[in-house]
Order: C-alpha cells, then structure tokens, then sequence
C-alpha cells in the first residue's frame, strides 16, 4: 500500500465490453439509499407550510424562495450568523490544526529523540477518550477561567487533532527526504528555516488533508457547543439547527425553516466535498480519519 | 464514525510506517546545534495536550473522588464545600441502573448498526473492485456523500422521514395499504437510529475498505483465473482475507463510535418522547452532569465509560494483532 500518492486511481483496463450488471444494480441501489434523504430535503424544502403537511412528500412545492427569505429574516438573520460562526470555528480550528499537526507531525516524523515514540503513542491514546469524559471537565475548567460561552471555548479545543499529528507524521517520513534536510543543516540553514521554507511546501498535500479532515470534524461537531455555548449568536450551525428544531416541537411552523437551513447548510460542505474529492486521494483517507 | 489507524492495530500503517516512521532518520551524529528542534515543534501539540486532554481527564478524576457537602441551610459563602467521597461516586455509577440501561441499549444499538454497516461497506467495496461496473464512480461517490452530511443534519432529515405526517415511506405503505409501523415506538427506534449510522458510515468504511482491495496485486486475480477461480470464488478466498485487517480496524472504531452516540438520540429527542434522557450513555452523563448538575456523579460514570472504553480498545487491539499476525504465518 502507498498512502502517499495523490493521483487519482486509473480505472483498470477492461478486457471485455459486458457490464457486470449484479455489482451495477448492488451500488446503483445502495446510491439510491444514500440519496433519498438528501432527495427529500431538496424537495421538502420547496414547500410551504401547508404544502408540507398536505401534499406528497417527494412532489415539488412552491415555496422555496419564500423558506429562504423566511429562514433569512428569522431573529434578524441569525442564521446567516451560525452559518458565519461555523466557518470560523471550523476554519481558523482547521488552519490552527494544520499549522500545529505540521510542527508536531515533523518532529516526530523526522527526528530520532528521547520519548518520541512515548509521545506518539500518548497523543494517540488521546483518541480513546469518549468526547464527553473530555467536554464536561473542559467546560468545567473554561467556566473557571471566565472562558465559557466565548468563541475561544469552541476554538481552543478545536485545534489539537491527534489525526493530523498522526498523518504529518507518516507524510513527512515519506515525502521528506532525510538527505535534503541534512545537506540545508550542512549549509548552515536554522531548524526553523528548514522546516518552514523546506519541510513544510514538501508536506503541503498532507497539511492540505489535515486541513479538510479537521474543518468537515468541526464543522459537524456538536457536543461541544452543545457543552460550551448558551448565547445563540456564538452558535455554529449543527446547534443553531438543533436548537430551531427543538423549537419546532413547539411550533411546527418552524419546521418548513429546519428542513430548508438543514439543505442550505449542507450545500457548502457537499461543494467542498465535491471540489476536494477530484484531488483526494483515496490511499491517504484511509490512512485517516473521520474525526 | 472516527478511523484512524493506531500503531499496531491494522496492517494499514503498514506501508508508510515500514519505509519511514519506524526508521524514521539515519542514525546521526550528536551534535549540539538543533537537538532540541524536535522538542520546540512539539511544544504546541503537548501544550494544547496536556490543557485540552490531560488536565480536563485528571480534573474529572478528581471530581469523581469528591462530592459536595452543604453546610446548615446551604446558603452563603463557604455553605457548600467540595469534600473527599472515595468510590462513593463510583459505587453509585454501578447501582444506578440509568446508565446501566443506557450501555445495554448502546450494545444492542452496536449489535445492528456494526455488522449492518461493515457487511454494507464490504459489499460495495468489493462491487466497486469487480471490473466493469458502470457508473462506478458516481455510485461510489454517492454512497461516500453522506459523511459531508453532518451528524444533526441526519438526524433532522431521517427524523422527518421517519414522521408518517411527511414521510414517502408512510405514503407509499398507505397507498399500499399496508400497516404502518411505528418509527419511533421502543423496539422500532433501534431500527431507526441505527439506520441513520449505518447511513452516514457506511461510504467512509467502504473507502478504507475499497483502498485495501486496490491495494492488492493484480498478478494475483490473473493466477487466481489461470486457475479458474470465479469472481465469487476470488472474493470469498482472496480478497476478504486480505481486507480483514482494515475490517479489524473500521470495526474497532465501530465499537468507540457506538459507545459515544450522541448527536442522533439528541436530536431524535425533538421529535418524540420514545427517546430517553439517559438512552445512551453520553446522554446519560451530559443528564446528570447538566441536567441533575451532578457534575460530581457524572464524571465518576464518566471515568467509568473512558476506562471501559481503554479496556475494550486494548482487548480488540491485542485479538487483532494475533489475529493479523496468524494471518500473516
């Protein structure tokens, strides 16, 4: 296996012309499960609040721009905000998460020191802790230094990605050749020096991965503002969502909202999927992480 | 669904850990100039370790070992005071039956959505590595969609689709006239949450999966059909032995993601009352700890789950590794 190639897998060469038709039908349905959800809520979100109690659930309505338009003037477009909110946790968390897993990662991948393989294993094992064990000492600790309910309590946490230390780790072993790092100490260069101006443009697809594993995780993430956040402009979207639906139980108007925040909401994130699935390599997510 | 790789676990790591991070640099000569580069680049992840990871764990095991005494009618300063408790916290985790139920409920919920999705994952990763299927690549892509989908966001949309009010599924079994089920109604709802993990993992295993079968020679399906083997006969014989270390690994973090479901029960919560406080044991914990505020209760069951969760992880680990290694013999 070699993890670290970022082309896309060629298709083999067919030899004969037949379709294979058992493993056609087996993924085309296994699409049509995965899509019908999504299919649902296009098409839930089309209707009105009448429409959508009354008419059949897969037919088009006629309301879409009236949802979003409501959606929009909701508490004077709080949902814009959560929307705003949720792309800077998950992108300057994502960023912050980068930068730290590639120092991280370049240590214990290009250095032999003492402890190294302690460390690793440590930061692994980090991975083990149920999100609550950690979420509820957490927010206990951030209320103690006034830091609850801030933006620092959803970013802070956000950033230490065991995965990212984990995957720099084995990209700059293999994409970083030892010889080259000697001959720049040889020339004089600083540790710094060569690992920003050398090490790190060598390891910039697997930052790039780090990146987008770790601003999918947080941008799903909702244990800890469920945990960390009361004030409701502070909310990312996944809790701004969660919060309108709970509401909703109350006021099923407020249902013709959550079904169209939830398509709007999810649009971003299938766009990015879309734009980064041509590129990612399919070798490299294994050797990851859904965080 | 988390998957990732952990050192020893999964011949996954394999690859990149055999030609560079067990080997990682040539011995070098000690010299004075950068030997404590290595320390300096770590010190952010230890920094944000040891305050994100470490400090919040001991804290809770502090918490766990103390509970809080009121003094006279509990009011004014120094009324309450934090006192040592010893495993009294611990011994409550055990009697009280809310989390016992919660872990018996999680293990059932595990029961169906684990060998529901792996078995999934498996098929279509072994669909998707048959040659000449058609639309292949939007099929895959398709079924790998809903992990951009996220957590609440399923829920919200599989929540609708399971109320009889909006739902196709009710539609058509109406027009069918056939019964109409209860969705959410005790049995039903394991159904229905387990469907909805099953939805959002099964493309992410599939990949892993899928990445181990293209991972394997081709040399060895042309032996394979100089023999005679059928496309069936490669699957079963060949190809699953060689992918059951990635199965290994997407079900060891199967079994982590199981323990710490949270979102869905949560948010299915909105939509009827057949979801408990307590239903599974990260609701569980968030109720006592925020709920009942007994913060003190709740990160003793806390430390229960975490030490649960450890012990499992390495009894999984130490039956792949031999697991592996006989395989590898």
């Amino acid at each position: 296996m070699t993890p670290l190639t970022l082309t896309a897998t060629t298709d083999r060469p067919s030899r004969a012309k037949r379709t294979a038709w058992i493993p056609t039908l087996v993924m085309a349905i296994g699409a049509l499960y995965c899509l019908i959800p999504v299919a649902w809520v296009v098409m839930a979100s089309t209707k009105n609040r009448s429409e959508l109690f009354s008419t059949f659930t897969m037919s088009p309505g006629s309301g879409f721009m009236d949802n979003v338009s409501q959606l929009s003037s909701y508490r004077d477009g709080i949902y814009w905000q959560w929307m705003g909110n949720s792309a800077f946790y998950a992108g300057a968390g994502a960023l912050l998460s980068a930068a730290v897993s590639a120092a991280g990662g370049y240590a214990l991948g290009r250095f032999a020191f003492r402890g190294r393989e302690f460390v690793f294993k440590l930061i692994l094992a980090g991975v083990l802790v149920p999100g609550i064990v950690l979420a509820v000492p957490q927010y206990l600790l951030m209320s103690k230094m006034g830091l609850a309910d801030s933006y620092w309590s959803m970013l802070l946490p956000s950033i230490l990605s065991p995965y990212g230390v984990y995957l720099v780790r084995i990209y700059a072993s293999a994409a970083v050749p030892a010889e080259l790092l000697e001959a720049a100490r040889m020339d004089g260069a600083s540790e710094w020096r060569i690992f920003s101006r050398i090490a790190v443009p060598m390891m910039m697809p697997g930052l790039v991965t780090v990146f987008l594993f770790q601003f999918v995780g947080i941008w799903n993430n909702f244990l800890l503002p469920y945990v960390m956040l009361a004030d409701d402009t502070k909310f990312p979207i996944t809790l701004g969502l969660y919060t309108l639906m709970a509401q909703g139980a109350s006021q099923p108007a407020l249902y013709t909202l959550v079904i169209t925040g939830c398509l709007l909401a999810v649009i971003p994130l299938i766009a990015l999927f879309l734009v980064i699935q041509r590129f990612w390599s399919l070798d490299l997510l294994s050797g990851s992480v859904k965080a | 669904m988390t998957t990732t790789p952990l050192e020893g676990s999964g011949r996954l790591t394999a690859g990149p850990l055999a030609d560079g991070a067990t080997s990682p640099v040539r011995p070098r000569r000690p010299r004075r100039r950068g030997r404590s580069a290595p320390y300096w680049f770590l010190v952010p992840t230890l920094t944000l370790f040891a305050a994100f990871t470490v400090v919040p764990i001991g804290y809770a095991i502090w918490l766990s070992l103390h509970k809080v005494q009121v003094k006279g009618a509990g009011l004014g300063r120094g009324a309450r005071a934090e006192v040592w408790n010893g495993i009294g916290n611990y011994a409550d985790v055990f009697e009280n039956s809310e989390f016992g139920h919660s872990i018996l409920r999680a293990f059932g919920y595990g029961l169906i959505v684990i060998p529901t999705m792996l078995g999934l994952a498996l098929v279509f990763a072994l669909m998707l590595d048959t040659p000449l299927v058609r639309g292949a690549s939007f099929t895959r892509l398709a079924i790998f969609l809903p992990y951009a989908v996220p957590g609440i966001i399923a829920a919200v949309m599989w929540g609708f689709l399971y109320l009889p009010d909006v739902s196709p599924f009710y539609y058509v079994l109406r027009e069918l006239g056939l019964p109409q089920p209860d969705l959410f109604d005790g049995g039903n709802l394991y159904l229905s949450l387990a469907n909805i993990a099953v939805w959002g993992g099964t493309g992410f295993n599939m990949i892993v999966i899928y990445t181990a079968l293209r991972a394997i020679p081709q040399e060895i399906y042309e032996a394979a059909k100089i023999d005679g083997a059928s496309n069936l006969k490669i699957a079963l014989r060949i190809k699953i032995p060689i992918v059951m270390p990635s199965l290994v690994l997407t079900f060891f973090f199967s079994v982590i993601a199981t323990l710490q479901v949270f979102t869905e029960p949560k948010t299915l919560r909105t939509l009827t009352n057949g979801v408990s406080n307590s239903w599974s044991p990260l609701l569980a914990i968030y109720d006592s700890a925020f709920g009942r505020s007994d913060i003190y209760g709740a990160s003793a069951t806390a430390v229960v789950l975490a030490g649960a969760t450890f012990l499992l992880s390495f009894t999984l680990l130490r039956i792949s590794d031999r697991f592996t290694r006989e395989d590898k013999a």
